[in-house]
């Protein structure tokens, strides 16, 4: 056993206004620079969506994370030898079409246009070429399904679902989006680490932060094209790769990281997870479908005395303990069970975790004797006939977003680490609910 | 561990990490927050480093509380983050601008004319230089000029319009004063002080809920968001919460997990609907339908067929639903008064006590009517169940229904189906003192009628549910497009939750209700469902109201330093909304509210005809007053003999009388009668403002317009005078403050560069919270920028420094002011009587205006704007009614901050920080010992205990090094009305419920019912359903509909994510995250009709205007809808119209503001007048737009 101890955020996703204050505070803090305009560190999604940069999940194309097979680990990307022939040629790198040319406006106009015959205006110009453009597409595109028939259609966690299901997410009876916040997951297992020709990635010791050493970063971008998500961004005003730093000057400070300390939400939990860092291979070479608890399994328990002594053993302080001991993401993650990482079958053993989110019962459009303004039928809600306050408890197939989705997105596919996670939400609420009006729990929520 | 895991501690190979830490290092933090009306008011760390702001994060120290509710903290949101980009951007104003054309005719007639004001004469007295600057406005062509010179320029234009014109033709337009209270305050101060005028903003933004004060005779008074966290069962409805109430919305994420349900009533899947239990896509504009089928099933399941002691008892405690209607020529008529019968024939205000039907003894009056409120015994004013005369207990009978004398057939409006009802209701008779026989009848059993719970009784009655007569579960169902069964599960489960927790229901309400013209009728039909389940005054219970208030918790202290009473009553505040009807001529454009409201008399007259009548009678304001100076008009009366100030008035009713004088409102296209010279700071007045944009190009400014629609009132006009043409470019000068060049920059003559929030001191308070936050300068302001304060201070000495010249003695101005809510105005009319047509004398104050002559020295301007003059001494200090002696707080201020005026030492308020201490120190919300003084107040007048809330606290002052330390928690005073002492969250009404002081209404109580003869005439005596304004009945189709092919869609403009109204919109920021511009949402279904795809540019249009960007496609969007969302600017990125030929315009240019008349009521009971109060509002919703695709990329 060696154990490390790892600073971890966690998204609860039910709490998640998609309003972006994280990203701006990060944006503030360290890419509002020449060469990062484009990088986002920390971005928002909708979701179903594409994402930034736009359908960084098609791994076919992007191979990013790992691969594998007959009872190796690969870099999805190349291996080792390969590596060395596409230094010069890397087609899955993501290109400026990927992402988006910056865009900024002649603000300046408005004050230095001669009187003319109309209005001047500040026209839209690039970033990069300050020539005149018209925006076709930016960091937060398709944002609260914005385009929803070209971006939230084709959003490949969609894969799986009955066909009837998709149709009606584009229905006013089945509409339905949420929000998903990414910032660098800090792998246990990176491959952007593993990618980097020169070594210039490293994982910090202390508290786990994955770091591109900007001395010793040779613009290969290999970690750029081996991140599957897509974290890792090339700056090319000053030709080396960057990436969130989890704010470790706040971290060393005592400071929760700017995204964090800025949620308004309130969505997000920082905490420390202690792991065996000796089982991380052994975790990242399972079948799909037991990613997590694989994962989990390698996350130790704070309070055991061996891992305790192990810990000291290994020269972690008693204070991260004690902070591993108080930690909130190891209740969600491992006593709770209700948080999981993104895309576990990207196998870099992802250690951001996200509690997946409730939605509103589905609907139905019954045709009226006479069709109602503007709309062919009547809107049902599709209640079931129970006393329960929170309907989808006992149905959460009527619940808008579909469990298959939420669990391609955390589970590897999995539905059965997702429905207990929802149920458990709303178990919660069915309890306090009666607590608040009934002073106590009736024999039926029981 | 592998070795592909590179595991790094090693510190020489870690040195390069110093390159982030440096980066974080930074000098300082400073508090303050962003005067930005967004309501946040969030408390923010800018970090300095070398003199400059680098960025900002949440400060995160908030005093916690009551146990058991979560923090506010952090406070903040992705706008307010992004504020730090404003400072050293390219589109901050950095010095002052001119028009080139101006300032080239301004420097050609100085020369001729080295008196400034002559000079301005001379420009302006040539209509042709005078069009050459208007028609250049907006048209680029800014100058850089000196702050001496534009100042000089200003003070000219000011001074010859008060000699010229009189003081009431300088205007100025601020919103919201409670964002940044001292900066707002430097303008109304000046214009104060001056005679100008002041517009409201509330009214004009439709942000003012009718509702509240005709049910609770209060402007809007809100829950704190923490107070969400007790709610059990919410209702959103029109608000969305993530986008416009971002630092509040985790109280909504975390009750849902305390256990609480959560419905959200949004035609479209909006941003807070994810969060719902219940997504309820209900029509836009159709939500007053629901709640309307709502309340029929709470009457019938809980009322009719079941008695619920909480909500019987809730409802003759606190409603008007006891009291007693008379019934009138088989229609439901007005409140049965006391004087009416011969035992209450000798009371005091006999008119304005109302009775109930006791149980046991008929008719009797109960205490805490109005009458009780303003008659000279004090003590009786409040809401004991209980004879006032007696002290017997009363015990007021709901309904009739049981002990009828007879059972008659009433009268009843369907404005759906244009039908009258005929409704069985139980009455009884009471003899009048003249011996007349009247059936009366309660409210309650009339609600019962209108609502179609028929109790067996004859009539017009539904059989069930599923009869589709008003207002069933099956009626609702065409208007709402929500099946009958989701309603009564709905009402059910509401009922239930209000039953089992006594009242935690609560609705989340704003602008996307309160936008459509039958708003108050929206926001009744949700009150009631509110009021039958006993929820208003409630923690967790009741209407929270969330559009633009951002409550000024220290009203009492500021408003006299806002609008200088500490120097004169009274000051000049108009209604916008009035003002900008009749002004910018949007009144030509139209054929009245007749073609698309519904009255129950059938009235047919032009809304300008109510509109100058409601001026005539004291029920609004309007500036200009008259067709003269008022300054002239008090020269005459002298030059005709009058001395005194009452001789004065006389002379001047007579004059009005006989017609020698005229309102100006009767003629506003006459020269004579338009404002001159406008003031805008803090506000986009022109731009994102301005309802109607297209006609205040055209008439306001004189400049290009792409308006195409023709005049239609010509001949359907009774009370106004129809000049031909109409004129264009009113405005002589139109001066902006502004930090960034947003769309009135661009339009303005002279723009002044003010400080940003992050360069002044300042205060700043909303609904949203009970904490109080300053703004500070964390840097000096940048350039030659100055805050606001400043900069009306340097217009103040500029011209009291041409009024030595120009107006050198002092002169008297004759003020006209609208019958006052919280006086005892507020029983001037019980009777609506018009004196022009002879139906009363016009008495002032009682059946007209008021009249007051206030003397003004313009040499004493500056002097007066930065001292705290003795009203405030002598006076005290007062809201609500309330008066609160603070001689010893004034006396002690102006040993802290002395200030001598003619020998005199006063408080000074020359500096911003000065302004902010005098605010905290004179106000009950921030001074414990003036807190107890208004609660003193307050039990004179009730007769019931109060002081207790306040004795804990009397020693508490908060100033504002305390602010700045921490965020301050207000106290409990009288002045709001909820309790909130030891950290109990902020409930409005929780005071009246508990402590039994009365609403500020004709009952004292919450009103179902309306009896102002207006409301009568209206058919809005009762709550009801009006069907929305029809497109071809709004006439601003006509036009364009012959312009291109397009598909007509409704156009829904709903607060944005991306801006806080215009402000952040064209941040770069903002741009970056959103698609760089301001996008058309659509339906993907609709899109693909039009051939429209996602980023496509198309063309909004219709004849108000134009308006060009790209589209987003999405099937969120429902269909027959487009989407802009609200406030864009017309400064960034908006290209020509292909259509029109011009520059398209912006989300306002395809407006046109539509006023509701019998908002127009006055003089009467909760219904008078206070400025951002009451009155009309500036509805938008209902518009209508052609959309259509561009077929290639449109011209810059």
């Amino acid at each position: 056993m060696k154990v490390r101890a790892h600073m971890s955020m966690l998204f609860h996703l039910d709490k998640c206004i998609g309003c972006h204050t994280c990203s701006i505070a990060c944006k503030n803090l360290w890419t509002d620079r020449k060469g990062a305009e484009y990088m986002w560190w920390n971005n928002v999604e909708t979701r179903p969506g594409a994402g930034y940069p736009t359908g960084w999940e098609d791994q076919e194309r992007f191979k990013g994370g790992w691969r594998y097979q007959d009872g190796h680990l690969d870099l999805r990307l190349h291996s080792r030898t390969q590596g060395l022939a596409r230094l010069f040629f890397n087609p899955a790198l993501p290109s400026l079409d990927d992402y988006y040319e910056p865009y900024t406006f002649r603000y300046n106009d408005l004050f230095i246009s001669p009187e003319g015959e109309d209005q001047p205006t500040a026209i839209p110009i690039s970033m990069i070429t300050g020539e005149p453009m018209t925006p076709g597409a930016g960091p937060n595109w398709d944002d609260d399904l914005g385009g929803s028939p070209l971006y939230a259609a084709n959003d490949p966690n969609l894969k799986g679902l009955d066909p009837e299901v998709q149709a009606q997410l584009s229905e006013i009876e089945g509409v339905v989006f949420q929000y998903l916040p990414r910032i660098c997951n800090h792998c246990l297992n990176p491959a952007c680490v593993a990618a980097c020709p020169t070594g210039a990635i490293y994982k910090r010791a202390e508290d786990g932060v994955v770091l591109v050493n900007e001395n010793k970063c040779k613009a290969w971008r290999m970690c750029v094209a081996a991140c599957p998500y897509k974290k890792v961004y090339y700056n090319w005003a000053t030709g080396k790769s960057e990436k969130c730093i989890l704010c470790f000057p706040r971290l060393e400070t005592g400071q929760a990281p700017a995204c964090a300390h800025s949620c308004v939400g309130r969505i997000r939990y920082m905490g420390v997870l202690l792991y065996d860092a000796d089982r991380i291979p052994e975790a990242a070479m399972v079948p799909d479908d037991r990613l997590v608890e694989s994962q989990l399994g390698i996350i130790l328990d704070p309070f055991d005395p061996e891992v305790i002594a192990a810990a000291k053993a290994e020269g972690i302080d008693e204070g991260w303990i004690k902070a591993a001991q108080n930690s909130p993401i190891y209740k969600f993650v491992k006593v709770w069970g209700l948080a999981f990482p993104l895309h576990p079958e990207y196998r870099t053993l992802a250690m951001m975790f996200y509690v997946p989110p409730l939605s509103p019962v589905v609907s139905t459009l019954e045709k009226a004797l006479r069709a109602s303004q503007g709309r062919e039928g009547l809107v049902r809600l599709d209640l079931p006939e129970t006393d329960l306050d929170f309907e989808v408890y006992e149905s959460l197939e009527k619940a808008r977003m579909p469990v298959k989705y939420l669990a391609n997105l955390f589970t590897a596919g999995n539905e059965s680490l997702i429905v207990p996670a929802l149920k458990k939400m709303l178990a919660v609420r069915i309890l306090k609910r009666q607590e608040s009006l009934e002073g106590g729990v009736t024999e039926k929520a029981q | 561990m592998k070795d592909w895991i590179r595991e790094i501690e090693s510190p020489a190979e870690r040195k390069w990490e110093e390159f982030y830490r440096n980066r974080f290092q930074h000098d300082k933090r400073v508090r303050t927050t962003h005067g930005v009306n967004c309501t946040g008011s969030c408390s923010w760390e800018v970090f300095v480093k070398d003199g400059v702001v680098t960025w900002e994060l949440q400060a995160t120290d908030y005093p916690s509380l009551e146990a058991g509710l979560p923090p506010y903290e952090p406070r903040g949101c992705q706008r307010g983050i992004s504020f730090s980009w404003y400072l050293y951007s390219p589109i901050r104003v950095k010095y002052p601008y001119a028009k080139g054309a101006l300032l080239d005719l301004w420097r050609e007639a100085k020369k001729q004319h080295p008196d400034p004001v002559a000079a301005w004469e001379a420009i302006q007295s040539d209509p042709h230089k005078r069009k050459r600057y208007q028609k250049a406005r907006g048209k680029g062509g800014f100058r850089r000029a000196s702050w001496d010179e534009v100042l000089e320029l200003i003070a000219a234009a000011v001074v010859s319009t008060v000699k010229r014109y009189g003081p009431d033709r300088v205007i100025g337009f601020s919103p919201i004063p409670a964002m940044s209270q001292i900066s707002y305050a430097a303008g109304s101060r000046f214009l104060s002080l001056l005679g100008g005028v002041p517009l409201s903003f509330y009214d004009w933004y439709c942000d003012l809920p009718n509702a509240s004060p005709e049910i609770w005779g209060e402007q809007t008074d809100v829950h704190e968001s923490a107070d969400w966290y007790n709610a059990r069962f919410i209702a959103v409805m029109g608000s969305n919460l993530n986008m416009t109430r971002t630092p509040d919305t985790h109280f909504i994420s975390e009750v849902r997990h305390a256990g609480a349900k959560l419905t959200v009533f949004s035609p479209d899947f909006s941003q807070v609907s994810k969060y719902a239990d219940w997504w309820i896509p209900i029509h836009p504009g159709q939500d007053g339908a629901f709640w309307m089928a709502v309340n029929h099933v709470l009457l019938k399941e809980y009322y009719a067929e079941r008695e619920v002691p909480y909500f019987l008892d809730y409802l003759k405690r606190y409603t008007d639903a006891p009291f007693l209607i008379e019934i009138r020529d088989g229609r439901p008529g007005r409140y049965l008064r006391a004087n009416r019968l011969s035992e209450y024939a000798e009371e005091e205000n006999g008119d304005f006590k109302l009775l109930l039907w006791d149980e046991e003894k008929g008719p009797r009056m109960p205490g805490g009517t109005i009458g009780f409120r303003w008659q000279k015994e004090k003590g009786k004013w409040n809401l004991k169940l209980e004879d006032p005369r007696t002290g017997e207990p009363l015990n007021p009978r709901l309904s009739l229904l049981g002990v009828e004398d007879e059972v008659l057939l009433v009268e009843f409006d369907d404005f759906a189906s244009d039908q009258k009802l005929k409704r069985g209701v139980p009455v009884k008779y009471v003899v009048t003192k003249e011996g007349e026989k009247v059936a009366v009848a309660t409210v309650f059993d009339l609600l019962m009628a209108q609502f179609g719970v028929g109790r067996g009784l004859p009539g017009d009655y539904p059989r069930d549910y599923g009869d589709e007569l008003p207002y069933t579960p099956a009626w609702q169902e065409k208007w709402t497009g929500i099946h009958r069964d989701t309603l009564l599960k709905y009402a059910r489960s509401w009922a239930e939750n209000g039953l089992k927790t006594k009242g935690k229901n609560l609705i989340i309400i704003g602008a996307g209700i309160n936008h459509w013209y039958h708003n108050n009728l929206m926001y009744r039909a949700g009150i009631v469902a509110l009021m039958l389940t006993g929820s208003v005054g409630v923690n967790g219970g009741g209407l929270a109201h969330y559009v633009g208030q951002e409550k000024l918790a220290n009203q009492a202290s500021w408003g006299p330093i806002a609008f200088a009473t500490d120097w004169g009553y009274p000051p000049r505040q108009q209604n916008t909304p009035s003002f900008h009807y009749v002004h910018s001529d949007q009144w030509r454009y139209e054929r009245g509210f007749s073609a698309y409201d519904k009255t129950a008399a059938g009235l047919t007259d032009h809304t300008i005809d109510h509109q100058v009548r409601a001026v005539r009678k004291g029920w609004l304001p309007f500036f200009p007053q008259f067709n003269k100076s008022p300054l002239e008009v008090v020269k005459e009366a002298e030059a005709r003999g009058a001395k005194t100030e009452a001789e004065i008035v006389q002379y001047v009713v007579e004059a009005l009388k006989r017609g020698e004088l005229r309102f100006a409102v009767e003629d506003p296209d006459a020269p004579e009668n338009w404002p001159r010279v406008w003031f805008i700071w803090r506000g986009n007045a022109i731009g994102t403002s301005a309802k109607g944009h297209e006609y205040f190009l055209k008439h306001y400014l004189g400049t290009h317009t792409n308006t195409v629609a023709e005049e239609k009132a010509e001949g359907q006009v009774r009370e106004v005078v129809y000049r031909k043409p109409a004129p264009e470019g009113k405005l002589d000068l139109v001066v902006d403050l502004n930090f960034r060049m947003d769309t009135s920059a661009l339009y303005s003559d002279i723009v002044l560069p003010a400080a940003t929030w992050y360069e002044k001191d300042d205060i700043n308070t909303t609904d949203m919270h009970t904490f109080i936050n300053p703004l500070q300068a964390a840097v000096p302001p940048a350039w030659e920028s100055k805050p606001d304060w400043d900069i009306f201070k340097a217009i103040a000495k500029k011209v009291s420094e041409l009024a030595r010249v120009h107006l050198p003695t002092p002169v008297k101005d004759l003020v006209m002011i609208p019958l006052q809510h919280d006086t005892p105005d507020e029983l001037a009319q019980a009777e609506d009587r018009d004196w022009k047509k002879g139906e009363v004398e016009p008495i002032p104050g009682k059946t007209m205006p008021k009249f007051r002559v206030v003397e003004r020295d313009y040499t004493k301007l500056y002097e007066k704007m930065v001292t705290l003059g003795p009203g405030v001494e002598k006076v005290g200090v007062g809201m609500h009614g309330l008066t609160i002696p603070v001689e010893d707080f004034y006396k002690e201020l102006a040993e802290r901050q002395p200030r001598l005026f003619q020998g005199e030492k006063r408080p000074s308020l020359e500096e911003a920080r000065q302004v902010a201490e005098a605010i905290l120190f004179l106000d009950p919300v921030s001074n414990g010992e003036l807190a107890y003084r208004a609660f003193l107040d307050e039990e004179k007048k009730t007769g019931v205990r109060l002081t207790d809330l306040a004795e804990g606290n009397r020693h508490v002052r908060i100033s504002f090094k305390d602010l700045v330390a921490q965020p301050r928690r207000q106290l409990t005073t009288p002045t709001w009305s909820a309790i909130i002492n030891q950290g109990r969250a902020y409930s409005p009404y929780t005071l009246n419920v508990e402590r039994l002081i009365p609403w500020r209404t004709l009952t004292g109580r919450q009103h179902f019912y309306l009896d102002h003869p207006n409301y009568l005439a209206w058919g809005e005596h009762l709550p009801t359903y009006k069907p929305r304004p029809d497109v071809l009945m709004l006439q601003e189709t006509k036009k364009s509909a012959f312009e291109a092919q397009g598909k007509l869609l409704n156009y829904i403009t709903p607060h944005g994510k991306w801006s806080i109204h215009s402000t952040y919109s064209e941040n770069h920021r903002m741009m970056t995250l959103s698609r760089g511009g301001y996008p058309v949402w659509l339906n993907d279904k609709d899109a693909a009709e039009l051939g429209i795809k996602d980023n496509d540019w198309v063309e909004l249009f219709n004849d108000n205007g134009v308006f060009v960007q790209r589209a987003i496609v999405s099937a969120r969007i429902p269909r027959g809808t487009v989407f802009v969302y609200h406030a864009t600017e017309r400064t960034v990125g908006i290209p020509k119209s292909p259509l029109r030929g011009k520059r398209a315009g912006m989300n306002n240019s395809i407006t046109r503001a539509r006023l509701k008349p019998v908002l127009m009521s006055g003089g009467y009971g909760q219904f008078t007048y206070a400025f951002n109060y009451w009155g009309p509002v500036g509805v938008n919703r209902d518009t209508w737009v052609f959309v259509r695709k561009l077929e290639r990329p449109p011209e810059w």
